[in-house]
């Protein structure tokens, strides 16, 4: 890793439970080394809220279940020059992609409406609310993915091989005991 | 044993009869593979055996080795075909390692490792498949099945049932269960049956086991895809 000038990283996450991000900080103390070769952009981690126009990396947590999610996908990928899909959300949708084979207006209904315990439940419709898809789709089937780091969540280590592989100007490899989908 | 065959520049030998998959393993050469068994007859459906016989494509699970004949197995071409083969078995149904109690015991996830696949490439069909939890114990989860007959070969060849079918044509195929209902409760399959030890993927699965070896200590999280393949795997 012999990097002049920091690498921009962005993160965020979409359809996702911050799980891959809890697992980027499981590289624990390598964490210091990492900062020393980047710099983070828009990302849970800085608060930033934009990502800047020359990002180096960009990596996406979470499927697509909303229209704001799409908004953020697209800004990402305008913004990255490599986007990194994390975790299986991202890659094949995940736990929230178990809803798509139920109609939208079946879920909205029971989650509001019929689910035991709820009295005079209403649909919630302010327009500050993105408007949710109609099925949960993995980031690949929007935008161009260049790098995917699958697990749910992918572990500290796979996590850190793939990074140093790209700043090390390698292609990412994950072997035996990296590679997971579970 | 006296006649060869070159597979990937090595020489294999076999026997009269064998097929080029069944004389590779027997030498402890792995082809990837998902519906053949060695104890079944061969169904050449799956298509990841595919190797290159004189520069063409054939399924090596139905193809008779022949002496002198030269085979392409593990190149960069024919994996990625591989890989795209899964990619597509994988978007057609409904895998959500994380959440199936098949995890790490799964061949088709071992294939995926095995052959790189980062992701699954296509855009996914996430077809609707509602799992069939009628009998006492077995769970039918119909969202993993990749078609591999294998549960079918065994029911009707070993267990002498025919539980089993798959119905439809081309990508319409899917497992049915042989009973006027449809539900497995309904048919005379015991848990003690071949066809329930046979399944690759996580459709068949004995209830109220599922998480007993935990995820991360299993098969494939030990030792890669790589050896000769018992599917009635330990779980």
């Amino acid at each position: 890793m012999t990097t002049t000038k920091k690498l921009k990283v962005a993160t965020t996450s979409l359809a996702g439970c911050f799980g891959c991000h809890m697992s980027f900080l499981d590289i624990d103390e390598r964490l210091f080394t990492l900062l020393e070769h980047i710099e983070f952009d828009r990302s849970p981690l800085t608060d930033i809220k934009t990502v800047s126009p020359d990002c180096d990396i960009g990596i996406i947590e979470g499927g697509l279940c909303n229209a704001e999610n799409v908004h953020v996908l697209r800004d990402f990928r305008k913004n990255c020059k490599i986007l990194i899909a994390i975790g299986a959300c991202a890659i094949n949708g995940g736990l929230p992609a178990q809803r798509n084979h139920l109609s939208l207006p079946t879920i909205l209904e029971e989650v509001y409406h019929t689910s035991p315990g709820l009295s005079n439940g209403l649909i919630p419709n302010d327009p500050e609310l993105p408007l949710p898809l109609n099925q949960v789709h993995p980031i690949h089937e929007v935008v161009e993915v260049d790098y995917f780091i699958p697990g749910c969540p992918p572990s500290g280590d796979a996590i850190w091989k793939v990074l140093t592989d790209l700043l090390a100007g390698r292609k990412p490899e994950l072997g035996h005991g990296l590679m997971h989908y579970d | 044993m006296n006649q060869h065959f070159m597979l990937d520049g090595r020489s294999i030998p076999f026997e009269e009869g064998q097929t080029i998959l069944q004389a590779a393993e027997h030498a402890g050469v792995f082809i990837p593979h998902l519906c053949y068994h060695p104890e079944f007859k061969p169904h050449g459906s799956c298509k990841l055996c595919t190797v290159k016989v004189n520069g063409r494509h054939t399924a090596s699970c139905t193809m008779r080795a022949v002496a002198g004949m030269s085979v392409e197995s593990d190149t960069e071409e024919i994996n990625a075909e591989r890989r795209a083969l899964t990619q597509m078995l994988f978007v057609e149904g409904n895998h959500f390692c994380p959440s199936c109690e098949k995890s790490g015991n799964c061949q088709l996830q071992a294939t995926a490792y095995h052959l790189g696949m980062m992701s699954p490439h296509f855009d996914h069909f996430f077809p609707n498949r509602p799992v069939d939890a009628s009998h006492p114990d077995v769970l039918l989860d119909f969202n993993r099945c990749i078609l591999c007959s294998l549960c079918v070969r065994a029911s009707r060849d070993v267990d002498g049932k025919n539980v089993f079918a798959l119905s439809g044509r081309g990508i319409g195929t899917h497992l049915i269960v042989n009973a006027k209902s449809g539900r497995l409760a309904d048919t005379d399959f015991a848990l003690s049956d071949k066809a329930a030890q046979v399944c690759p993927v996580g459709v068949i699965l004995k209830k109220r086991q599922g998480f007993a070896v935990p995820i991360g200590e299993r098969r494939y999280d030990k030792a890669p895809l790589g050896e000769p393949v018992d599917t009635t795997e330990g779980r």
